[in-house]
């Protein structure tokens, strides 16, 4: 509660205000029953409270129901019954979310999409598959195996695909293979009031049988319908029209529901090796990144640990690294580009004043380096048990990271707070993970004080707010400065156009 | 390079994402039978994940110069070619299939007595297969296989070195581990943390397209004739729906309630 306050989250830009919160109308409960069945559909408050947060720091706002619709035509409808009656529907996932996205902050029907999990039209010559909102990445990634290639976006989290579009995810890998954004190549979504949109045109879809048959998990329609003559258009080049698919990647559900993405697959490199390399500064580990970066040696991971956090996630993983600056680096490539690589990263790291390199190539051995840092989280909030977490997302141009992270540093040092800080330096992106205590005000305004500094700080050096996590509850203030007020009237005249009632996740981003 | 021949035993299984079903056909009591397969139809399968452990590590014996060469082999009908390919794939030097007609019942003493047949045909010195497949569960194979060869086993191996002649093993017993020496040729299955196993890559994938795979029906291996299956199944069904929880207000409506569903 405290730090909401401290945060001064102001009211939304839509119809109703902030918190307004409408019963549902009489025998709502019974018309959702109807269209999904009894057992998918819960008043229960363990189970609202259970969908009302995700894995920030913003507090639970329990929808007024859970649904958990088993095919497209039933969240149609779901939508369609919502819309009639003016109640607001929230897209659940898997709630691993970092922005309060799945909040309903003004109740309504939260849509709990995992039941649909259906992997289809994989295609390894087009590089192309078909999810679900059901399918996480490391499902899906578990499902290509033998087939040569992967997914290879990953924010940490074991995210539902669908959700990652929806928030624009990023991850470790982005460096080489990209965002969210240029791997969605086509997306199903569910309007606001029921109608369907292909994004980047339709393909044939399974029809859904009464009774509630389900597709397999390979595609083979257990209704008796047959599969999809055609499948959903892969295309890599289209100049047909506005990018819609680009519009709903990142929209956090305010749009529309995501109810299914078609994905850009890539070959699983050849040979893969990984390393650490500690500096003497900061400013010495970013430098080292951007001469990488501008040796055009193609690092599918850098990422940047601050001696703090190397400290922490070396405790925590029970791992023995030196306390200092550190990269964290992933080359991928054949047998042999992969050795020229290795010898373009030791000269660029030996002229920054970096240790000698120690190549792991064994799957377990980097399986284990890249565990310690996906675990920074938890080994920073080991720094101050008892305290809670929360965590920082700007992204800079490259050229500016250096004194971005620098001052950052010096801030963190300058207002007394616990803040390791990790990066995705080859994007410019980086984050604090601040440990304080809610509890006690002063800390939390000096927090809330440190995030403004540096959420200007990045604006002002030409960059972004947030660089993955997305806006959300938290953000949106920092939009409106990022954007202008041009920006952000372009923002809400397209969310107007697609939701006029403001139904969909409202009281986010806008 | 040592001249160490492996053999690995690959099964192909329901992938273990899949939720089993039973087969379809058998509808009220006292009408068709009652099913005694599961859905196979249509429905994914894979490289059993403790094949894929075995494989794993005699390709990282070859890529250490301790093996000559790998051969990939499995007992099934003509969808495990499919398996075998993953196997070459992953680094197998080539594939055998001992095959089956559709429907025939296929368990650990018949995929013993053929494997064993081939052992005396191929003339390795180490044979890996994974502890157990999961479809089964059996954890029976490998066993048996040794008793067969008249050859040493090492069960539940969690760490493997070769010797001159000879494999040092590392067990997971119940008790905890146990390190033993085995003179080659032995019969090694492999556990859960011998290694982690890598994916297939694109090259490697188009490369095992070319990789030869034999296929040899396994009734013609020779050696013992294929007794009648022992083992019959009598009954497979679903587990029961799970009911919905119920609270109650204190105890006595606690107990009263597991009376009533005669709990207690």
């Amino acid at each position: 509660m405290a730090l909401r306050r401290v945060l001064g989250l102001g009211a939304a830009l839509g119809r109703r205000s902030f918190c307004s919160k409408q019963p549902l109308p009489p025998d709502f409960v019974e018309a959702l029953r109807a269209v999904v069945g009894a057992p998918n559909v819960s008043t229960a408050t363990a189970v609202r409270e259970q969908h009302g947060h995700d894995e920030s720091m913003h507090d639970c706002a329990p929808p007024d129901a859970v649904v958990w619709p088993q095919a497209v035509e039933q969240v149609q409808e779901l939508a369609a019954l919502c819309h009639r009656c003016r109640v607001p529907m929230v897209p659940f996932g898997t709630g691993t979310g970092l922005e309060g996205g799945v909040n309903a902050v003004q109740g309504g029907v939260c849509f709990d999409l995992s039941r649909m999990d259906a992997i289809t039209e994989l295609s390894l010559e087009d590089f192309s598959v078909v999810v679900e909102p059901g399918v996480t990445r490391k499902a899906l990634n578990k499902h290509l195996r033998g087939t040569g290639l992967w997914f290879p976006v990953d924010p940490g989290a074991d995210a539902s695909l669908c959700g990652m579009a929806a928030t624009g995810a990023s991850g470790t890998n982005a460096v080489r293979y990209g965002t969210m954004r240029p791997n969605v190549l086509n997306l199903r979504v569910v309007l606001p009031d029921g109608r369907l949109l292909h994004t980047a045109g339709p393909g044939r879809q399974p029809r859904w049988a009464p009774g509630g048959a389900r597709k397999g998990r390979d595609g083979t329609g257990r209704d008796g319908c047959p599969p999809a003559p055609r499948s959903p258009p892969s295309r890599r080049k289209r100049a047909a029209g506005y990018d819609l698919t680009s519009l709903f990647v990142g929209s956090e559900g305010t749009l529309g529901f995501l109810t299914q993405a078609t994905l850009r697959l890539h070959p699983l490199p050849e040979a893969v090796a990984v390393t650490t390399a500690a500096f003497p500064s900061v400013r010495a580990a970013v430098a080292c990144t951007v001469q990488v970066l501008q040796a055009a040696v193609p690092v599918a991971r850098i990422e940047f640990l601050d001696e703090v956090m190397v400290e922490a996630c070396s405790r925590f993983s029970k791992l023995e690294l030196p306390a200092a600056a550190t990269l964290l680096l992933e080359l991928h490539g054949s047998r042999r580009g992969l050795a020229e690589q290795q010898q373009q990263t030791e000269e660029i790291v030996q002229l920054n004043g970096g240790s000698s390199l120690a190549w792991a190539k064994q799957l377990e051995e980097r399986e284990q380096l890249w565990a310690m840092r996906h675990s920074a989280w938890y080994a920073a909030l080991a720094l101050r048990p008892g305290c809670q977490g929360y965590s920082t997302d700007v992204c800079v141009p490259i050229s500016r990271l250096p004194d971005v992270v620098v001052e950052t540093k010096q801030d963190l040092q300058d207002s007394g707070i616990t803040g390791p800080m990790v990066g995705h330096v080859g994007d410019g992106n980086f984050h604090c993970i601040i440990v304080f205590n809610t509890q006690d005000p002063a800390e939390a305004r000096r927090v809330h004080a440190f995030t403004e500094r540096l959420g200007r700080r990045a604006l002002a050096a030409g960059g972004t707010c947030t660089g993955e996590h997305g806006v959300g509850l938290g953000k949106r203030a920092l939009l409106r400065e990022e954007l202008g007020q041009e920006g952000l009237d372009t923002l809400r005249s397209i969310k107007t156009a697609l939701d006029p009632h403001n139904l969909m996740n409202p009281g986010k981003v806008l | 390079m040592a001249a160490l021949r492996v053999l690995v035993g690959v099964k192909r299984v329901i992938d273990y994402a899949v939720k089993v079903r039973p087969a379809p056909g058998g509808g009220a009591p006292g009408d068709l039978p009652r099913p005694l397969r599961v859905q196979t139809q249509g429905v994914k399968h894979s490289l059993n994940p403790f094949c894929e452990i075995a494989l794993e590590e005699a390709v990282r014996l070859k890529e250490k110069g301790a093996a000559s060469e790998v051969i990939a082999v499995s007992v099934g009908t003509k969808a495990s070619q499919e398996t075998l390919r993953t196997a070459l794939a992953v680094g197998a030097d080539r594939a055998v299939l001992l095959e089956v007609g559709e429907g025939q019942a296929v368990g650990p003493r018949e995929v013993a007595t053929a494997l064993a047949a081939l052992a005396g045909r191929l003339q390795p010195q180490l044979l890996l297969l994974g502890k157990q497949a999961i479809d089964d569960d059996c954890n029976q194979t490998g066993q048996m296989l040794a008793a067969m060869l008249d050859w040493p086993q090492g069960t539940f191996a969690s760490r493997l070195e070769l010797e001159s002649g000879a494999v040092l093993v590392e067990r997971e017993v119940d008790g905890g581990l146990e390190k033993l020496r085995l003179r080659l040729p032995a019969v090694l299955t492999a556990d859960l943390r011998l290694n982690e196993p890598r994916y297939a890559t694109l090259p490697n994938i188009m490369k095992a397209k070319k990789k030869p795979l034999e296929v040899i029906p396994a009734a013609e291996l020779g050696g013992t004739p294929p007794d009648p299956p022992r083992l019959k199944i009598l009954k497979l069904e679903e587990p029961p729906a799970r009911g919905g929880g119920q609270k109650v207000q204190d105890v006595p409506a606690l107990l009263e309630g597991l009376k009533q569903a005669g709990r207690i």
